[in-house]
């Protein structure tokens, strides 16, 4: 399987500042099973990366990477580098803890903790020894309302997280990231669990966000990569099923015009 | 094969704007010829004729906005749909040119054809001829032939110079003239225009296939125009 990837000069080139975040060489084994292959990527800040392809290609694996969640993995490593903001974050003697602050998860499933909504968003911030009540509040506030939320639950806030929709569970969870200040958020098919209309809500929010965050999101749903974000990155397993990828580009042109075949295929549905 | 009713839909539209354009072909060749022989119950059917085009057009253009809608085509296809929906809008105002000239016919009335036609049955025989071969490239998704008809589009503007000179020269030798010979000058602008919206058509195939929209310039060899693409 080729290992060059067609990539638009301007992408990786560009007059933007520097790649928020960027990954190098990266390849994750599961024991000596090699599940990523080689991966170079570039996410560019304020701007929603996401990362399509089949299933069991390595999306999730590849987003777990960008914040070492595949640490928690017993049988997984990784080689290669990863570099937040200029500094390999996959090197030894790294506040792992500090890279999950910087780089926040969401999940496919909303997750709320069993709290309630208030402290499901101030959790977070006491972790990191904030006590005083008006700071916890103003954060709780903010963060809500970043999430779009804040409407919704303020006169609500010591009920359970779980009285919420499944629509509100998420944006909960994206409060509860909010909360303790990321700069590049990763979300795992955010709204996949949801309905349609949750789903718009979620990727309007996203579109909000990426205004002082850097977005990374792994999706299953073509049209959503082409609604919400800028950059596409196109993953494929090979012939020893080590996920590669394939195909990166501002996704306009991936959803438009790939350049690779097995782009085409995929995303017109012809793959398979 | 994945998709295969989306693919089952496309080659329906495909046929579809074969039709459509085999019918606008005919439309240009009769409104032509019943010109030439002064047969305005035959330029009354163009007219009829004309309806029945709008009304293909826009059930091709129905079937294309379902497509979209239900099928969210991306990359090639998303180009071929988008394109098929130019095109469309191409042979219909192809097909109003037909009925220009046959509106003109009736126009005319009793009044004798200027001159014998004879430049302007050649336009029109150029232009069906590069339409027919410029639909049967865009069905294939030919980008070679495409590429090679724009520039026929040089002859029929020689041709169009032709008349326009011959016209001319009636005029100023009997003003008298000037009604008929504007009459028959309409009628070469709206062949002329045909082939020029044929030119179009090759564009939007490159476009299906290389995801480039490029104007395929024709040579500098070429009568004026105020609205090259209208």
């Amino acid at each position: 399987m080729e290992t060059k990837i067609a990539v638009s000069k301007n992408v990786t080139e560009s007059a933007e500042s520097r790649n928020k975040m960027e990954i190098k060489n990266l390849s994750v084994f599961y024991r000596k099973f090699r599940a990523l292959a080689e991966i170079n990527i570039a996410v560019h800040p304020n701007r929603i990366t996401a990362i399509i392809g089949p299933s069991g290609c390595g999306k999730s694996t590849l987003l777990r990477s960008f914040n070492r969640m595949n640490d928690l993995t017993p049988s997984a490593h990784m080689d290669g580098e990863i570099i937040l903001d200029g500094e390999n974050i996959n090197a030894s003697g790294v506040d792992v803890v500090d890279v999950r602050r910087r780089v926040g998860m969401v999940f496919q499933r909303p997750n709320p903790f069993p709290k309630s909504i208030y402290d499901n968003v101030a959790f977070g911030p006491r972790l990191y020894g904030i006590r005083r009540r008006n700071d916890l509040n103003e954060i709780v506030e903010k963060s809500l309302r970043q999430a779009a939320l804040w409407e919704e639950v303020k006169d609500k806030l010591h009920q359970s997280g779980f009285s919420l929709s499944g629509g509100q569970q998420q944006r909960l969870c994206i409060a509860r990231a909010l909360a303790v200040e990321p700069e590049v958020i990763l979300m795992d098919e955010p709204a996949s669990a949801l309905d349609p209309i949750s789903t718009l809500r979620i990727e309007e929010l996203m579109r909000d966000l990426v205004q002082d965050y850097t977005i990374i999101i792994v999706t299953h749903n073509m049209q959503q990569a082409a609604r919400v974000s800028d950059y596409t990155a196109m993953m494929m397993i090979d012939d020893h099923r080590a996920g590669r990828m394939i195909e990166f580009n501002e996704t306009n042109v991936i959803f438009t015009n790939p350049k690779d075949k097995r782009t085409e295929d995929y995303v017109t549905g012809r793959f398979g | 094969m994945l998709r295969k009713t989306f693919e089952t839909e496309i080659k329906q539209v495909k046929d579809d704007v074969l039709l459509l354009g085999s019918m606008v072909e005919e439309s240009i060749l009769n409104s032509v010829e019943a010109l030439k022989k002064r047969d305005l119950k035959a330029a009354q059917k163009i007219l009829e004729g004309d309806r029945a085009i709008n009304k293909k057009r826009f059930e091709i253009e129905s079937e294309l906005m379902i497509l979209i809608a239900t099928q969210q085509p991306m990359a090639h296809d998303l180009r071929l749909l988008a394109s098929n929906l130019e095109i469309i809008s191409e042979l219909e105002r192809m097909g109003d040119y037909a009925k220009g000239i046959a509106n003109i016919n009736i126009r005319m009335g009793d009044e004798p054809l200027l001159k014998p036609l004879i430049d302007i049955p050649r336009m029109a025989e150029k232009g069906v001829d590069m339409l027919h071969r410029a639909l049967t490239a865009f069905v294939n998704e030919d980008i070679e032939s495409a590429r090679k008809i724009p520039v026929e589009d040089d002859e029929v503007d020689a041709l169009y110079n032709q008349v326009y000179h011959e016209l001319m020269m009636y005029v100023i030798q009997d003003p008298r003239t000037i009604e008929r010979a504007n009459w028959l000058l309409w009628v070469a602008h709206n062949l002329e225009r045909v082939a020029d919206r044929v030119t179009n058509i090759c564009e939007r195939t490159v476009f299906i296939v290389t995801g480039d929209l490029t104007e395929i310039t024709d040579t500098d060899n070429e009568f004026w125009h105020p609205h090259k693409h209208e």
